[in-house]
């Protein structure tokens, strides 16, 4: 080990599958009744994808890849935005009965 | 900015995005965790711009895709939340793809060496056909679920099978391997023949994955292109060495599947089943033995046995989405409470037509949350309860399950037929998706009201006057 450096992929595979089982565990605690918003926050965290995009499309000059990349910004933003205002949309309704009100 | 405070940056971003999944524990805390989300992407997108070289291209892209989604998300129903979710997949599937061609074409801009070493290249041809399948396959679900059958059979919402199918689709996923394994060990500059043939090829198989699989399944396949699409964002963020993307990617799939695990649990389907798709194709063809008795009544009636009762268990399915009867049915509800009945909800998981659908459709009516119980919750409870009105629903109540030897037996169902008086509204005797008949609704106890959900709820509210 002394004076090597630990290949990448090693490196990646541990934050991989610790992030698993933390995904696991948190999305198991996630009340049936908001799966629905589960569903659509996820896509907008899915869209962090875009980070790659912009590294693409940034790269300096304009060429293929660069294109390629703004494309795939412009198509993970319709996430970013949509997922997170439509989640909030849907987070806005879950009401609890207002006091006062019968049962 | 330096490189270790950009890695600190995407941690934190990371963290958010945990806090953000970890809010949606309760209704509570989930507005909260969502505030959560949008500060680690805001975090996660600021901290790339700054390291980028050039910015007008992305800050224009990210301004039009940007206006498209908070426009499609301010006007889209709640009705169509499948549809919008099913859309977004193939976004990130195809922006995968994407990204997965840049990188190839010039891996300098992501600090990938060029060659792009060999184990990166494994990652790219994982993350690429991933994406690609998620994308091709969620188009497929989205024309299914806004029911675009007329356009094309592809969208069709029965299933499309066809002679032969496995075998082609086994055929045409070891021609993607193989080409995928060219890409990977092919000399620079001979990369692109195989890598545009596995990236096709995977184009076609998201398609042939999922024609076979029928409408009522949806809400396993939703969640499976969820799954994906976070699967997909993981293995770019292997090729480009970047933990966030790692972390956020696996966060959604493990989402995904675990949806896609409880989603198979409550149809007491096993995922493979679903995969392999053809359920439902001989849907309304199951024969009925015999013309058994059954008892049917008009919206009066319906509205002089509510108003009698103490409790009642409202029971919506499938059919009240359809028939967008949520507010009709909060407005009963409302009358009800107000005559001192106690009025609760009870949903199956599989009600609607993904994870959750019907809780949103009835806080969307301004059901108070409090009010809409699980089956785990709530099952119980039929015993004692006056009332089980059903609507819309029909195999998720369906006694055969307890039955040994039935098609369904062992699918959990709500117990609608231990509640003292149960009545149920649908459109026809006809046989749920199952395709068996439901034992429930030939019950001496049990009133058949037929008609469209959302005008018979109306009628029972005008009843009710």
């Amino acid at each position: 080990m002394h004076g090597a450096t630990v290949d990448p992929l090693v490196t990646n595979l541990m934050v991989f599958v610790l992030a698993v089982f933390v995904g696991y565990h948190v999305v198991w605690n996630v009340t049936p009744a908001l799966h629905t918003p589960l569903m659509s926050v996820t896509n907008a965290i899915s869209s962090v994808i875009v980070v790659g995009a912009i590294l693409a499309a940034g790269s300096g000059g304009l060429d293929f890849g660069t294109v390629l990349g703004a494309v795939a910004v412009a198509l993970a933003a319709v996430n970013t935005f949509g997922g997170f205002l439509v989640t909030e949309r849907m987070l806005e309704m879950f009401k609890k009965r207002e006091r006062g009100e019968k049962r | 900015m330096s490189p270790n405070l950009v890695a600190l940056s995407y941690l934190a971003a990371s963290a958010l995005f945990i806090l953000a999944l970890k809010g949606l524990s309760h209704p509570l805390s989930a507005r909260r965790g969502n505030r959560f989300g949008i500060a680690g992407m805001a975090l996660a997108v600021l901290t790339t711009l700054v390291i980028t070289r050039r910015t007008d291209l992305t800050l224009g892209a990210l301004a039009a895709g940007g206006a498209i989604g908070w426009l499609v998300a301010r006007r889209v129903q709640m009705t169509q939340m499948p549809e919008l979710v099913a859309a977004m997949h193939s976004l990130v599937g195809l922006a995968a793809v994407l990204i997965a061609v840049a990188v190839v074409a010039n891996p300098a801009a992501f600090s990938v060496p060029d060659p792009v070493p060999l184990g990166n290249r494994v990652e790219l041809f994982i993350g690429t056909f991933v994406g690609a399948m998620t994308f091709s396959g969620s188009v497929i679900a989205f024309g299914k679920l806004a029911g675009l059958g007329g356009l094309t059979r592809l969208f069709s919402s029965a299933p499309v099978v066809f002679k032969g199918q496995h075998v082609v689709n086994l055929a045409l996923a070891f021609v993607m391997v193989g080409s995928g394994i060219a890409f990977v060990i092919a000399e620079p500059g001979a990369q692109w023949a195989p890598f545009a043939v596995m990236t096709t090829v995977a184009f076609v198989l998201g398609v042939l994955v999922i024609i076979p699989i029928g409408g009522a399944d949806m809400p396993v396949v939703i969640s499976m292109l969820n799954s994906y699409s976070g699967w997909a964002a993981s293995g770019i963020g292997f090729s480009l060495n970047n933990p966030l993307l790692i972390v956020a990617g696996s966060l959604v799939g493990s989402s995904g599947a675990i949806l896609s695990y409880i989603m198979c649990k409550a149809m007491n389907r096993s995922f493979f089943s679903v995969i392999l798709g053809g359920f439902g194709a001989a849907e309304g063809a199951a024969t009925r033995a015999e013309q058994k008795a059954f008892r049917s009544g008009s919206p009066d009636d319906v509205a002089f046995l509510l108003g009698n009762a103490e409790s009642v268990i409202i029971i919506p399915g499938y059919g009240l989405a359809v028939a967008r009867a949520q507010h009709a049915v909060k407005e009963m509800a409302q009358k009800l409470t107000d005559k001192g009945v106690t009025v609760r909800y009870a949903i199956h998981p599989v009600a609607g037509r993904m994870p959750g659908h019907m809780n949103v459709l009835l806080a969307e009516a301004e059901v108070p949350y409090d009010q809409v119980l699980e089956m785990d919750e709530v099952n119980s409870d039929f015993g004692s309860t006056d009332i089980a009105f059903v609507l819309g629903a029909n195999d998720v109540v369906n006694p055969l399950a307890e039955q040994p030897g039935s098609p369904i037996y062992g699918m959990p169902i709500l117990e609608a037929h231990r509640a003292r008086t149960v009545v149920v509204n649908k459109r026809s005797m006809a046989s749920g998706y199952a395709g068996i008949d439901n034992p429930l609704f030939y019950m001496d106890k049990t009133m058949m009201v037929f008609g469209d959900a959302k005008k018979v709820v109306e009628d029972i509210v005008k009843a009710m006057d």
